[in-house]
């Protein structure tokens, strides 16, 4: 198993290179200089003022000396400092906002499985008839809708028309001085409408495989035999064949991260909230370069993460991988 | 054409229109064609005349879906706002498409370090949050219709490439193949005439479910402000705009919202069905 996950973390190695490439390639495609943004927002800077920025920002230097200066300093964790007037460090910035797209992502991830994986079940064993039919058009319908347009008719109805909940940010004003049961309450209210749409639009993938899984699961010689036995329906169905049919919906888990990342930008930008998806959209409609190459790798990163996450799961799930692949090197 | 593939193309076809709903999307799809196509004949509005005297106006005989703030009717700017979006899906999708045969085919067929090096490539391509990379590409160009297509169309590429190659993986030992390489066939006209062929059912598939991603892409695009720049009508940027007035305007807001979301899932539902219809391990036991 460590050395399972010991290739597993150097497999990675060339993947973080890669990203990095790729960030800087992006960014550095953009005809014109960041540094013009700054001026061209404040007439008062000379040319001489000017040229001590590109010094600053190194903007002087060829390409490969600003990317080789950019990677070792990733390395140390200095992504540099954002462009914004307040000059903060773009690790600062992110530390700050990662921790809220994250929990909301994993209170999403956590509401998909508990639902698509019955839908899928469900889709499966009533295969080609009308739940089935309908159950797909469900959750097909999640993945079709605009969520911000669902989002923003939503927040209409229940914040603006009937007044029930909130229609911004995460906390009410003045939300310190309530206990932490009330404070609770508060921050549920305001995530009530992002997080079942995010959870709406997610269903889709997760329990299409599931349902794939299951029939083909349904369709092996041991659930014919289970059924041969007199064992009850329900307990090939979710004794036996739901085992072996979740087992791959784990690389789900790591498939979807960069989905849930993208889709924050729509409803931290829709909300109001504070994660990094609002940070990176900000931070593009300014040309903030330092922030948007560094959330652009963190968000690769977590990507990586989730599915070294999901491969390590799956290996501790089914123990033919494990041993298939060490015995393989 | 050998008597098995019109026999196959038969059972696909036979399967396929047994599946109610995929139908029903197929004919939204081809409805929304002949709209998109037909649209000056339908409709006697311009759709980017302003009309002062007839701003807001709800739904009425006159004016289907309204007017908008500056009394364009709503309904015309949707008929040929769908030919924004259908191209977006298409192009985007077409760019995809090749670009991700391309790579699988000769990832595929060549092996060796070619293969690990593109596929390596297809790796770090998936590990970003697409959304963000298209974010940044296109709020760093000047907003235009061609940079959005190509950039959902080159942050696409990486499924197709996969399924591709696996197809190609799988086909290459065959022994019909290595009978054409003994007849003396070239490398490509194996590739493009014993090869190809048979991948095409998985990428039309994977084709169909990117047009209507590339839709749903460029209204996120839109209500974010970068989309399709106007006043060319596209069904995202008439949304956008639509959302200033969602509280008395309702009508600017909830028809393309309902346009995007039938036209996506008929989209879905006809990929899904030919899926269906194709997978052999789905082969009714009815």
């Amino acid at each position: 198993m460590l050395y399972y996950l010991a290739k597993r973390l150097l497999l990675m190695i060339p993947l973080l290179i890669g990203i990095t490439i790729i960030t800087f390639g992006v960014i550095h495609l953009a005809p014109g200089e960041p540094v013009e943004m700054q001026v061209a927002m404040n007439p008062k800077v000379s040319a001489e003022a000017r040229e001590r920025l590109r010094k600053f920002y190194e903007l002087d230097k060829p390409l490969h000396i600003q990317y080789g200066k950019w990677v070792g300093r990733l390395v140390r964790l200095d992504f540099g400092r954002s462009f914004a007037p307040d000059g903060r460090p773009v690790i600062e910035k992110i530390r700050e906002r990662l921790p809220v797209t994250i929990s909301l992502n994993m209170i999403v991830l956590i509401l998909e499985f508990a639902l698509a994986i019955p839908i899928g079940v469900m889709a499966a064993t009533h295969r080609d008839g009308p739940l089935d039919r309908w159950a797909t058009v469900f959750v097909f319908l999640g993945f079709a809708t605009p969520l911000f347009w669902l989002s923003l008719i939503l927040m209409y109805l229940f914040g603006v028309k009937l007044g029930v909940l909130p229609i911004s940010g995460l906390h009410s004003l003045g939300y310190e001085a309530h206990g932490i049961w009330w404070q609770a309450v508060d921050l549920a209210k305001h995530l009530v409408i992002p997080i079942s749409v995010a959870t709406f639009g997610s269903l889709a993938g997760l329990s299409r495989y599931m349902r794939t899984g299951m029939i083909e699961v349904l369709g092996q010689d041991y659930i014919t035999t289970a059924r041969a036995k007199g064992l009850s329906e329900r307990v090939v169905i979710y004794r036996h064949a739901l085992r072996n049919a979740l087992l791959p919906a784990i690389t789900i888990l790591g498939l979807s991260v960069p989905g849930l990342i993208g889709g924050s930008v729509i409803f931290e930008s829709i909300f109001a909230i504070p994660g990094m998806g609002k940070l990176f959209m900000d931070g593009v409609m300014a040309r903030d370069y330092p922030l948007v190459m560094g959330v652009l790798v963190i968000g690769a990163v977590l990507t990586l993460i989730g599915n070294l996450l999901a491969d390590l799961a799956y290996a501790v799930a089914d123990p033919r991988i494990r041993h298939g692949r060490e015995r393989a090197l | 054409m050998t008597r098995r593939d019109s026999y196959l193309r038969d059972v696909v076809w036979r399967r396929f229109r047994a599946n109610r709903f995929a139908v029903v999307g197929g004919l939204v799809v081809l409805a929304m064609f002949a709209l998109s196509i037909l649209a000056p004949y339908i409709t006697p509005y311009d759709p980017n005349t302003l009309d002062a005297y007839h701003v807001l106006l709800p739904p009425s005989s006159d004016h289907w879906f309204g007017t908008d703030e500056v009394g364009r009717d709503v309904f015309t700017r949707m008929l040929f706002g769908a030919r924004i979006s259908l191209k977006v899906g298409f192009v985007a999708v077409g760019i995809a498409t090749m670009i991700g045969t391309v790579v699988g085919l000769v990832a595929g067929y060549y092996g060796g370090w070619l293969d690990s090096l593109l596929m390596r490539f297809v790796d770090i391509m998936f590990c970003f949050p697409t959304f963000f990379l298209i974010l940044a590409v296109i709020a760093i160009l000047e907003p235009s219709i061609w940079y959005i297509m190509l950039i959902i169309g080159l942050t696409g590429w990486m499924g197709v490439a996969r399924l591709v190659r696996a197809e190609v993986l799988s086909l290459r030992e065959r022994d019909y193949i290595l009978a054409a390489r003994v007849i003396g066939c070239s490398d490509p006209r194996i590739i493009f005439r014993h090869i190809l062929p048979n991948a095409v059912g998985p990428v039309l598939v994977y084709a169909t479910l990117g047009i209507a991603g590339a839709i749903l892409t460029e209204s996120s695009l839109s209500f974010l402000g970068i989309g399709v720049p106007p006043p060319t009508p596209s069904w995202g940027n008439i949304l956008a705009s639509g959302k200033e007035f969602l509280e008395f305007a309702w009508w600017l807001f909830l028809f393309p919202g309902l346009a995007i979301m039938v036209t996506v899932l008929s989209y879905y539902l006809v990929g899904e069905g030919i899926r269906d219809a194709m997978d052999p391990r789905f082969s009714s036991r009815r």
